[in-house]
């Protein structure tokens, strides 16, 4: 049975009970969409989402070659549209991530989060990035001034790698109660997180509970 | 494939928070028999006529619009109850009434779908608008108390419609503060052109070196 997030029961208690995988799926795109940088791939729950699909896929064929009832059967292919969307879009949103952020994403632990296909993608996305950014502007820079990476060869860091900013703040709701929280490094900053409430706060202090699932983003 | 907000703003454009909407419970009457569904967001049924069922938003619209069944108000969208919302919402400035988290959405997806299932519709579409109004409102003003100390704004009830809207401005707003008000920024526009913010925390990114 769905969890239904309905307003008058606890959410907690909804959230604590078996959530079906299309309510996990749409928590990791929310979760995804409003997290400044990529998430752990949810490996395991798109397997099971895709394998859903492809029976759901299979059941409707059958169904349509025995005539079954055609409102049935639309109804059947509204829940695999559905389905089918908040996959792809998950699945689109870390793209554009790892797009974004490939070089930092490859030099980082980060890396480990990517899927293995991702991984593939970032790799190529990188080297044709490198081949353009090389032919058409690094190679006809003076001296000192053609890595990809850097500003200038008297840079000490790779200054030029775009990253995801993590102290931006991000809208996130609570599910049980988290207790008192410390905010900020330097420790003067703490907020009691109690359960079922809203609270925007900077992602880089949060960040440990969105990835443990206490918290999740909206 | 369409539907795909904008990816520079990590933001839910509003016909995707709509279809997180459209898995709201909400409870139907039908007029037909019909085998329990067994889908992927869950399952429902089986359907027998006049007996009540709860099916989500999206599956409640698609079975009214072929006429196959009423989809009954919920509880919270009577003018009885919305009427005390709203004054509740009037009396206390600071605080938000507990609604469901998509009642915009919920509520708009109804009206155009489910209008004659609704008793009262006028009267219940002007006091959501009238709720809506109001606690906009106090979002306006919950704004202007932002400053450089603000670590965490709390918006207990505050819902999904009502979060996406002040998101942009309300994050911008506050990481503006947060950047002028980081002891890096102060110490870094003392030794501007000296020395680079240290440490991984990074401050602000540094222009590109006159030459």
């Amino acid at each position: 049975m769905a969890s239904s997030s309905s307003w008058e029961e606890g959410d907690a208690a909804a959230a604590a009970a078996a959530a079906t995988d299309v309510e996990l799926l749409k928590r990791a795109w929310r979760n995804e969409k409003a997290a400044p940088e990529i998430l752990r791939f949810e490996a395991a729950l798109v397997a099971r989402a895709r394998e859903q699909i492809q029976l759901l896929e299979e059941t409707v064929e059958e169904f349509m070659e025995n005539g079954v009832d055609d409102l049935v059967v639309s109804l059947y292919q509204m829940d695999l549209d559905r389905t089918l969307f908040l996959l792809r879009s998950y699945l689109r949103i870390r793209l554009q991530k790892i797009e974004k952020y490939m070089i930092h994403i490859s030099k980082s632990n980060l890396w480990n989060r990517l899927s293995e296909q991702e991984q593939r993608f970032a790799k190529r996305c990188t080297e044709i990035m490198e081949k353009h950014l090389e032919q058409s502007v690094l190679s006809k820079l003076p001296y000192g001034y053609q890595s990809m990476l850097k500003q200038s060869i008297s840079s000490e860091e790779d200054d030029m790698v775009p990253e995801p900013q993590l102290d931006t703040f991000v809208f996130c709701k609570t599910k049980g109660a988290v207790g008192a929280f410390q905010l900020d490094d330097i420790g003067d900053e703490i907020v009691d997180l109690v359960a079922d409430d809203l609270y925007v706060l900077r992602y880089k202090s949060i960040k440990g509970l969105v990835e443990s699932g206490q918290i999740d983003l909206v | 494939m369409a539907g795909q907000s904008d990816p520079h703003i990590s933001i839910f454009s509003a016909p995707e928070v709509e279809f997180l909407a459209e898995d709201e419970v909400v409870e139907i009457v039908p007029n037909i028999r019909m085998e329990s569904l067994n889908m992927i967001c869950g399952d429902f049924g089986p359907f027998f006529p006049q007996i009540p069922s709860k099916v989500p938003l999206w599956l409640a619209a698609a079975l009214k619009k072929r006429g196959k069944c009423t989809i009954r108000t919920p509880e919270w969208m009577t003018v009885e109850r919305l009427t005390q919302v709203l004054e509740a919402e009037r009396e206390s400035p600071r605080e938000f009434q507990p609604l469901p988290f998509h009642y915009v959405e919920i509520s708009r997806l109804l009206f155009d779908h489910a209008r004659d299932d609704i008793p009262d519709i006028y009267m219940v579409r002007s006091l959501i608008e009238d709720i809506r109004d109001v606690r906009f409102h106090k979002v306006e003003t919950g704004l202007e108390t932002i400053s450089g100390r603000t670590h965490a704004v709390k918006l207990k009830n505050l819902s999904a419609m009502e979060v996406n809207i002040v998101r942009p401005f309300m994050v911008r707003a506050l990481q503006a503060f947060y950047k002028h008000d980081s002891p890096q920024m102060i110490q870094q526009a003392d030794t501007m052109g000296s020395k680079r913010s240290q440490g991984a925390d990074r401050g602000p990114r540094r222009d590109l070196r006159p030459r």
